[in-house]
């Protein structure tokens, strides 16, 4: 066990490390451990395929200009050559193997769910969110114009339950390299450690219905102690939040005008 | 021994039975009867080409409204409705009535049974059902614009629940099922087609490892169809049956399973990707060979390579579903991964049969290469996407539909090397090489104008089907530069429609092998006669006609193929 640990540290180590000075190839860098875990993944499967593509994309070029036509004699009728083939087939499976060897590594921290501090249950609903703070009697809800911003303390393990209350939705914080379907009768859990503050922009991924487009969310990460505050100031009363809750979308629907303002964006 | 093989020696099956060695005078219908009632593959194979690039035409025309819409971040041109059912037609005509049936239905009906030297398909009027099922098809899709509340607006996926009766009420969702069953059955009876006929009707002496790579290609892509579609077909019987019969099987309601829905499409839908590529695997396989002047290189391990895909892509559907929580990561991502290989082989095999040939940039050749770079492009940025934590942020984002624009794209620039290669075969006359060039540059570099930017777009955030972009302006810039990749390819359809025109009105003779090529469809006359061939000469290796036309340079390298006029059995 220890060595196949040892060996799995072997392949990926060399792109974690190398991680460290690479450019970010257009990737978010992560605002928790197995986001940045993702992102270096990244970089390294962005080396990988900047090698191995770019050294193809040259072969296909070289060989197209270097043996243009130059003239009416037929080349030598060359089919087969055993080595080279066997050689362009085992170095790709190397490659693979290596990268499924990091991507597990890098999938275990993703998905590892270690005892949570906090928890928000997040229902998706065409075409907004509410987010439930089980036992801290907070409910936030918001569809299309009005969106949700989920408060999420920094430091600690917050797990999420994600589920749809209609069709299947996806939340998606592009910040946090990390998105999840939300689907109807399947709930999902997952658990972040947040190790930034700030306030990232959220929405949905998957096509849901006529206002997929503005679906948004906010996630706003911040200290431990104005978590508290800010669970303090948002407490209903206990039926209030139940109620709020147990709300189906089509009673939120019917309280919030379900078309946004914006109608100018072409709402028919 | 006698160099050609009289053609009444290997008649085989003749549906028609009046008509003896002299084919050029075949007595049948003409004009407009002769296109509704024949069962002659050559016929069949241009319903379908014709019909697919119409079919093409549509969907791109789709295309340029979507990304006309996509040019800034709160843009009017159409309403939210509108643009839900503009991307569902546009992805439904082009992988349903489009990619498919060009590939495995239009160009393979016309050139496989002249490839293996058969007189016709082994089914001619199976093969006549399945281009009727698919212009029903192709007309239920369409009608979808006419009927009340407009086409189908779910994505040309329709993840259930948003395909029920509740969530998709209307006619236009169900013209859509029913096209999509049709042409489903469509598919299959050519699935069937194809493998009887590549099995059971091919010349004397072509054993399976002497067929074109383009034959093999569509017995591979055959039996994927025989595999994959009844699954797809199934569905939609039960998409229907909860639509309309009451049933619950994709509903949470009454105990169904949503999720089902995706299990059993991307069943179909992995496959289906090899289904749509394996054909134009295969099309390129036989033009670069013939514009490089060399045999296929390592044509073994390219058909080891097609049934590694096609085995490998029947257990990979799941990493459609990577963000749902309800798959086996790992086993999905290492299957996904592992197709990089066999994809990767054939690559360098492209390259291996250029490499010291003589390449002849021909509009044909010039296509062939950009499918490979464009198809690379496809595959290096797949590769991540095979990986969960990866995929978990670029899933339904730009960066996966650029992504499957890239492979989709190359599709069509390897549809133009066959139309282009194949089209003298099919017309008598050859297609303009200036407006070709122009039309290839044009495709080329706009594909990849195009996809580039979405590759940035999706790792900024940019999820897929977005009317709108209010609450990131920034991203207006690249959606803009994407567009103008989307108005040169549409530039490209239009310097093909003018080649068309202009080859028609000043025709270039052919000939009956304008391009001294392999394969035996290039020993008969250009267009073939009705029932194919005259006369056949003997098939010693994958490269008849080029054998017979050049004894002495036979391919070099391995025992069994070493010369088309060496003493060999006559398989029979």
């Amino acid at each position: 066990m220890t060595s196949r640990r040892a060996a799995l540290l072997a392949v990926i180590a060399p792109l974690v490390l190398a991680g460290c000075q690479l450019p970010s190839f257009g990737a978010y860098h992560g605002i928790t451990k197995g986001g940045t875990q993702s992102y270096e993944l990244w970089q390294g499967f962005s080396v990988i395929a900047a090698v191995v593509g770019g050294g193809t994309f040259l072969l296909i070029l070289w060989a197209a200009l270097r043996y243009r036509r130059r003239g009416d004699t037929i080349p030598r009728q060359t089919q087969y050559n055993v080595p080279l083939e066997v050689i362009y087939t085992i170095v790709p499976i190397l490659i693979v193997i290596g990268l499924f060897a990091a991507t597990v590594v890098v999938e275990n921290q993703v998905l590892s769910e270690p005892t949570p501090k906090a928890t928000v249950n997040i229902t998706a609903f065409q075409w907004g969110w509410k987010f439930v703070y089980p036992g801290e009697n907070v409910v936030v809800i918001g569809q299309t114009t009005q969106n949700p911003t989920m408060v999420v303390p920094e430091g600690v393990n917050v797990k999420m339950n994600l589920v749809s209350s209609d069709v299947v939705h996806g939340f998606y914080v592009p910040a946090l390299n990390f998105s999840r379907f939300a689907q109807p009768g399947l709930n999902n859990t997952f658990t972040f450690n947040f190790d930034k503050t700030g306030t990232f922009k959220g929405q949905c991924t998957q096509l849901c219905g006529l206002y997929h487009s503005l679906m948004y969310f906010q996630l706003q990460v911040v200290t431990p102690t104005q978590y508290r505050t800010w669970l303090k100031a948002n407490a209903l009363t206990p039926a209030q939040a139940a109620a709020a809750a147990a709300a189906s979308a089509n009673q939120i629907n019917a309280g919030i005008p379900v078309k946004p303002a914006q109608t100018s964006y072409g709402v028919n | 021994m006698t160099d050609l093989i009289e053609r009444h020696d290997i008649e085989s099956s003749d549906d028609h039975g009046d008509h003896g060695v002299s084919h050029h005078d075949h007595h049948g219908p003409s004009g407009l009867l002769k296109w509704l009632t024949s069962t002659d593959h050559k016929v069949i194979g241009i319903n379908y080409t014709v019909t697919s690039v119409l079919m093409l035409i549509l969907g791109g025309a789709l295309a340029e409204i979507i990304r006309a819409q996509l040019v800034s971040p709160t843009s009017t041109l159409v309403s939210f409705a509108q643009y839900n059912q503009l991307f569902t037609m546009h992805g439904s005509i082009m992988i349903y009535l489009f990619a498919g049936p060009f590939a495995f239905a239009g160009l393979a009906n016309y050139m496989v049974p002249l490839q293996i030297g058969a007189p016709d398909m082994a089914f001619p009027r199976l093969n006549a059902l399945s281009y009727w099922l698919y212009l029903g098809g192709t007309i239920s899709m369409v009608l979808g614009f006419f009927a009340t509340g407009g086409p189908a607006a779910f994505g040309w996926v329709g993840y259930a629940p948003l395909t029920s009766a509740v969530n998709a009420p209307g006619v236009g969702p169900d013209l859509w099922i029913g096209a999509l069953m049709l042409t489903g059955f469509s598919a299959i009876f050519s699935g069937v087609n194809l493998v009887a006929t590549i099995f059971y009707l091919r010349a004397p002496g072509m054993t399976l490892f002497r067929m074109p790579i383009f034959t093999w290609n569509m017995l591979v892509t055959g039996l994927l169809i025989l595999l994959a579609f009844p699954v797809l077909t199934a569905a939609l019987v039960m998409l229907y049956c909860d639509r309309h019969f009451g049933t619950h099987i994709f509903e949470v309601q009454g105990g169904g399973v949503p999720i089902l829905w995706q299990h059993m499409f991307w069943f179909w839908g992995h496959p289906e990707v090899y289904i749509l590529a394996l054909p134009f695997f295969g099309m390129v396989s036989e033009v670069i060979p013939v514009f490089s002047k060399k045999p296929m290189f390592g044509y073994k391990g390219m058909v080891f390579a097609t049934m590694t895909i096609a085995a490998l892509s029947l257990g990979v559907w799941a990493h459609h579903m990577f963000t749902t929580g309800a798959v086996l990561l790992p086993f999905f991502s290492i299957m996904s991964l592992l197709i990089a290989v066999p994809t990767g082989i054939k690559i360098f095999n492209w390259i291996g049969t250029m490499w010291k040939g003589q390449v002849e940039y021909t509009s044909s050749m010039l296509f062939a290469i950009g499918f490979v770079i464009t198809f690379l492009i496809g595959g290096i940025t797949g590769i991540y996407l095979a990986s969960p934590p990866l995929d978990f942020f670029t899933h339904d984002t730009y960066f996966v539909v650029a992504h499957f624009h890239s492979v989709v794209m190359a599709l069509v620039i390897g549809a133009m090397a066959g139309i282009y290669f194949w089209g003298p075969k099919i017309t008598g006359y050859k297609l303009h090489e200036g407006w070709g060039k122009a039309q290839f540059w044009f495709l080329f570099i706009g594909t990849q104008v195009f996809t580039f930017p979405g590759y940035w777009l999706g790792l900024k955030g940019m999820a897929r089907r977005m009317a709108v972009y209010p609450n990131n302006p920034s991203w207006q810039t690249l959606n803009d530069w994407s567009t103008i990749g989307a108005i040169m390819i549409g530039i490209s359809t239009l310097f093909f429609i003018i080649n068309l025109l202009v080859s028609w009105r000043k025709p270039i003779p052919a000939g009956d092998n304008p391009w001294d090529a392999n394969a035996l469809e290039w020993f008969t006359t250009s267009p073939p006669p009705h029932h194919n061939f005259l006369s056949l000469p003997p098939v010693r290796s994958e490269r008849p006609t080029w054998d017979y036309y050049h004894p002495e340079h036979p391919a070099l390298g391995h025992g069994d193929h070493v010369s088309g006029h060496a003493e060999q059995k006559v398989s029979n």
